[in-house]
């Protein structure tokens, strides 16, 4: 027997069937399709997430107040919650420690800001001029405030494109114009340039002022809510982390390090942290899909199971004629990788659609991998050869007289 | 050359034993047609069965051209089957959905036997029995009772074999179609000297070959040349 008969004798007992055979090629279409889809959106979250903390700054050192949490409330703690930070220690640390190429303290609340007629609330952020450095922040439009106005509560304020739009309309004319933030007045001398990002994460949707003005008129005293540090290489990471953390223990007093009242965070931490979070959760969507890829094969094993009692005359006819056990075996179990390899190219095509339609919403931007791709179909021509050997062995094994006597 | 010495089946389901054959001899030389007859139970598709290599004697041996088939494995069987033993059943002989061509090809094709030489093969059996050339690309499961058993005939002798096996070939066709397939066995036999064993209940089907043995109860009752020679109501197609 050739390959050219097996495929002819197998392609003419699945098209005898048409009905049958495309019902139970659904099965594996819906499975490789969901396992396709959910690894590509998982790739995509991933993605987006890395991206999205990259775009923050590189090299950077987070300094946040509050003793170190414990992983699973990372999130939940918040800014403002302990208050012992203060812009001194940032100054102690431009100075102190040679590897911080730029050192950005912050006070960040979120306020209701109004212009003439319009209000968006927001995110404020009092700070240096080094921030744009160390945030990877360019200005689109006008200036951003330089040393002396950070200094010398200059009522000065630059606005993100988001904001601008939501206080000024899109692309309005903002320079010059004054807003209003907790009662005092603001005049607006630049905006940034757009990063893009969305959601709670998005950058364009700040209002940056100096750092002495919101120290004032806003939290009513000098403690802030991070220093962000520029490393100058990120081979110095580990150790000007080191450095910071001694210098902070030192100026806050305190001896214990496991006591320490404040949190250092590098990026790369965050960024695992992130890809290992969103990484499980890409295999946990897919074997979710992969449930429905195996109950996908129990179908095929259902219908080849079947079949088998159907053709037992069959059988027995070819094996009177001289079919041997193993051109039996071999035929069933090519019918049901044919079926599963179908099933399995007819699945890739729907997952690469279906990752296209949810891209096309925009809320992630699927990423197909070629590895998924090749998972696939070796899966589905695993479950054909699993699913199909039991069937194909019992057909193999009927005794011809019984066959043919079977009505 | 068929030889079977002292042939005897016992079925067994659980409690119950089944004598179905109970010392069956007899030889049967090259280009005889042979008709096996007797009653229904009497033992003739056991008979069948082991001389057609589709199951093996309790007791007894049984040597086709001089090989002792009465101790094979399943595989060894099917390899004899495919290349000394062609089959004409009574019912389902055919694959529906494959062509007539494909259907008489299939026993080359487990044989091993190439592409090339296939369909020359397939062609002159399928000219033997006299099927019109017009038929051959059709899928089996459009064809007539008559035509369907003669498909089945060209399959049975494509391969060349030792023996044609056939078990009441005429048991689902009407008398006239019936003398069809008849005659084309008297042809093949006469023409082509073919070995031919048929089997049937009906002594006018059995009239139709040159020897009967009569078998009942798993016993020979007789086995004789038939004197009452029938020839079919049929004028076989020489030439297409
Ligand atoms: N597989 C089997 N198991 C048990 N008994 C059987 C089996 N096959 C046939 N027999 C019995 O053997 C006897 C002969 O059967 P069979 O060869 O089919 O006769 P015939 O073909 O002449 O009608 C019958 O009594 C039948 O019941
Ligand atoms: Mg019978």
């Amino acid at each position: 027997m050739t390959i050219k008969d097996l495929l002819h004798e197998t392609s003419t007992a699945l098209l005898g069937n048409k009905v049958r055979s495309g019902l139970t090629i659904l099965g594996i279409i819906i499975g490789i399709g969901s396992v396709i889809t959910m690894l590509g959106v998982g790739q995509g979250a991933t993605n987006s997430i890395q991206a999205s903390i990259q775009s923050i700054g590189s090299n950077l050192l987070l300094v946040t107040p509050g003793a170190q949490r414990t992983p699973g409330s990372t999130v939940s703690g918040g800014f403002g919650s302990s208050l012992t930070l203060k812009k001194t220690d940032a100054d102690a640390i431009a100075a102190q420690v040679s590897t911080a190429q730029a050192v950005a303290p912050d006070i960040t609340t979120r306020q209701q800001v109004t212009a003439s007629g319009t209000n968006t609330n927001t995110s404020v952020i009092g700070t240096v001029p080094s921030y744009l450095n160390v945030r990877n922040l360019a200005v689109g439009e006008g200036s951003f405030f330089d040393d002396i106005q950070a200094q010398s509560l200059a009522r000065v304020a630059v606005l993100g494109p988001t904001t601008r739009d939501n206080l000024f309309g899109v692309n309005g004319d903002s320079i010059g114009k004054t807003i209003r933030i907790k009662g005092v007045l603001f005049t607006v001398i630049g905006v940034t340039a757009p990063k893009g990002g969305s959601g709670f994460n998005n950058t364009d949707d700040r209002v940056y002022i100096p750092i002495s003005v919101a120290g004032q008129y806003l939290v009513g005293d000098n403690h802030v809510s991070t220093i962000s540090i520029q490393v100058d290489n990120t081979s110095d990471i580990q150790a000007t982390q080191n450095q910071v953390t001694a210098l902070l223990l030192q100026l806050h007093n305190i001896s214990d390090p496991t006591a320490a009242d404040f949190t250092i965070l590098n990026q790369a931490d965050i960024l695992a942290t992130a890809s290992s979070v969103t990484t499980t959760l890409t295999y946990l969507l897919a074997s979710i899909a992969g449930i429905s890829l195996l109950v996908g094969g129990i179908g095929i094993m259902n219908m080849m199971l079947t079949t088998v009692t159907e053709r037992t005359r069959e059988i027995g006819l070819r094996k009177a004629i001289g079919a041997k056990k193993k051109d039996i075996r071999l035929q069933f179990l090519v019918e049901s990788v044919m079926l599963t390899f179908v099933g399995g190219l007819l699945g890739v095509l729907l997952g690469i659609g279906l990752a296209y339609a949810i891209s096309f919403t925009g809320l992630v931007q699927a990423q197909i991998s070629i590895f998924s791709i090749v998972l696939s179909f070796g899966v589905s021509a695993a479950i054909g050869i699993i699913f199909g050997y039991y069937p194909a062995a019992r057909a193999s094994n009927l005794n011809p007289i019984q066959a043919l006597r079977y009505e | 050359m068929i030889e079977c010495n002292n042939i005897k089946k016992v079925y067994i389901n659980g409690e119950m034993k089944t004598e179905a054959l109970k010392g069956i001899s007899f030889t049967i030389k090259d280009g005889e047609f042979v008709a096996i007859m007797g009653p229904s139970g009497s033992g003739k598709s056991t008979l069948m069965h082991i001389l057609g290599a589709l199951d093996t004697p309790t007791h007894g041996t049984y040597f086709l051209d001089d090989e002792d088939v009465s101790k094979l494995s399943d595989d060894e069987l099917a390899d004899i089957r495919g290349r000394k033993i062609g089959f004409v059943f009574q019912s389902f002989n055919l694959l529906s959905r494959s062509t007539v061509m494909r259907n008489v090809i299939l026993p080359l094709v487990y044989k091993g036997t190439s592409p090339e030489d296939r369909e020359k093969q397939a062609s002159e059996a399928l000219i033997s029995v006299g099927l019109e050339k017009s038929r051959w690309q059709h899928l089996s499961n459009q064809l007539s009772g008559g035509q369907v058993q003669r498909v089945a005939i060209a399959r049975a002798l494509v391969n060349n074999p030792t023996l044609i096996m056939a078990d009441e070939p005429t048991g689902n066709l009407d008398s006239k179609t019936g003398e069809i397939v008849l005659g084309t066995f008297q042809h093949l036999h006469e023409k082509e000297g073919r070995t031919i064993v048929l089997i049937t209940h009906e002594l006018d089907v059995a009239e139709h070959a040159d020897r009967i043995i009569h078998i009942k109860d798993g016993e020979i009752l007789s086995d004789k040349k038939n004197l009452h020679k029938r020839h079919a109501d049929y004028v076989h197609p020489t030439t297409l």
